[in-house]
């Protein structure tokens, strides 16, 4: 499990001022397939899968928080599910550390599902008065399935951006002395 | 594997969170004036600008992306519109010549357009964020109380009717849409049938006229309305004047009967607008002129 540090502090809490900034400003606007991407929920689930189940709920929780104030919403309804997206994919880093190139698109489609159908289920649980329809159910899928692409770029890069704030881990250490040349015994050749 | 430190501490924390969120939420659930309302909206007119800052600086990330999208949905809908033009160059005909009798009309009752919307004080207000949420879709817009604007005042565009304003800030409203859940709009067709418009849920293309009659027949095409005050006492007032356009029935479901149900496409996307008006005054009740 990774501790608090600050650095990573500080970078989780931009990451999630800037990601919900651009959610609300301008990815909420471009529609593909009749659905908005929703890059808050992918963001979150790769800080979990980057940093762990502790860092992953914090930045949800928080996340959550400022979406909920920005769009005069229920407070509490998105840091529950967030949160509940972060520490989930902390966790299956914690316990299992998938690797794979798809990872973060099954991760990414998970988080959705959870965001998604978890606000709708609150909605309902709260007593928001929609029928539930064929329709809804549609919506939600497409935005599970826009959401998994955007998955692989928003992944990326908040990989880009948390690494410097992360505990070297002897694997990456050992791939980077690979990759740089530096230290490859082919290099010595 | 972690120490039983590490877990406790994993867990304390876990339960802080969730704790902290149903506090939250059982505390602002159903409350529009406590004081975590008066937080919120005092961290909306703090963020305001940066928002604002952000949604002119990715305006051209958004039309790029948008333009893309039109190009794929203007072929499917190319078809569509040919169809929809041929009609339609037939009803122009009649049009123009209802159009230069209602001006000859018009300049004799000394009326006009301007007049007719002036009446309203319309407050223009740009858009600067909106939210994504199938079930709650909302827009926030840079002006607020400052700019005379208060809650449940209907908000347009040049196309139609988009919404009404659920919260007010000193310099920021947020406008729930006609796509959300909670907006029901009293409306009337052309022919005269009244009904009360609401969405269909998650479809912001598709939205429903409930509560007309077994024997009003509805056609495909038809424009709908909002209708205005209906009643002649006062507290039953309607929110939107009247003769706002909303949009144009697509299809009927199971027609001449008690279950009826008017589908209609809104006239205004409500995934692209930049900017919107706010009628901050009601003439004459919102009643049709008679």
């Amino acid at each position: 499990m990774i501790g608090f540090a600050p650095q990573l502090a500080i970078r989780l809490a931009l990451l999630g001022l800037v990601v919900v900034i651009l959610q609300v400003s301008a990815v909420a606007q471009i529609r593909i397939l009749g659905v908005n991407a929703d890059i808050v929920p992918l963001a979150v689930a790769s800080a979990g899968l980057l940093c762990g189940s502790l860092n992953g709920a914090a930045l949800g929780f928080f996340a959550g928080l400022f979406v909920d104030m920005t769009l005069i919403q229920t407070l509490g309804v998105n840091s529950l599910l967030y949160l509940a997206i972060g520490y989930t994919a902390g966790r299956l880093r914690e316990l299992r550390d998938p690797q794979g190139a798809v990872i973060p698109m099954a991760v990414g489609a998970a988080a959705t599902v959870i965001g998604v159908g978890g606000y709708a289920l609150m909605q309902f649980l709260l007593g928001v008065d929609a029928p539930v329809s064929f329709l809804l159910v549609g919506q939600v899928l497409l935005t599970v399935f826009v959401n998994t692409f955007a998955a692989v770029p928003t992944h990326a890069l908040v990989r880009r951006w948390l690494l410097p704030g992360l505990p070297d881990d002897p694997r990456r250490r050992r791939r980077r002395a690979y990759t740089t040349g530096g230290l490859s015994p082919l290099s010595r050749a | 594997m972690y120490d039983a430190k590490t877990v406790r501490r994993r867990r304390a924390v876990l339960g802080l969170l969730v704790v902290s969120s149903l506090i939250l939420l059982t505390a602002s659930f159903g409350q529009s004036g406590g004081p975590l309302s008066s937080i919120q909206r005092g961290v909306v007119e703090v963020v305001s600008p940066i928002q604002e800052g952000a949604s002119r600086a990715l305006k051209p990330f958004r039309d790029l992306f948008g333009w893309v999208g039109d190009t794929v949905d203007a072929k499917g809908e190319n078809e569509d519109l040919r169809k929809e033009r041929d009609e339609l160059l037939g009803e122009v005909a009649q049009s123009k010549n209802a159009l230069l009798e209602n001006r000859q009309l018009k300049s004799m009752l000394q009326l006009d357009d301007t007049a007719e919307l002036a009446k309203y004080r319309p407050v223009t207000a740009r858009v600067n964020i909106r939210s994504s949420l199938v079930l709650a879709a909302t827009l926030n817009i840079d002006k607020g109380s400052s700019a005379g604007i208060r809650v449940d005042q209907p908000v347009i565009t040049g196309a139609g009717l988009v919404g009404k304003v659920a919260v007010v800030g000193r310099g920021f409203s947020v406008v729930r849409l006609i796509t959300d859940p909670r907006v029901r709009v009293s409306a009337v067709t052309q022919s005269g049938r009244t009904g009360v418009v609401k969405t269909a849920a998650g479809n912001p293309r598709d939205l429903i006229m409930d509560g007309t009659r077994a024997t009003d027949r509805v056609d495909e095409g038809e424009m709908i309305m909002t209708a205005g005050t209906m009643s002649q006492d006062d507290e039953l007032q309607s929110l939107y004047p009247p003769g706002i356009q909303i949009g144009r029935v697509t299809r009927v479901d199971e027609p001449g009967s008690d279950s009826q149900e008017v589908h209609l496409r809104p006239f205004v996307d409500v995934g692209r607008i930049d900017f919107v008006q706010v009628l901050t005054e009601a003439a004459n009740g919102n009643r049709p002129v008679s």
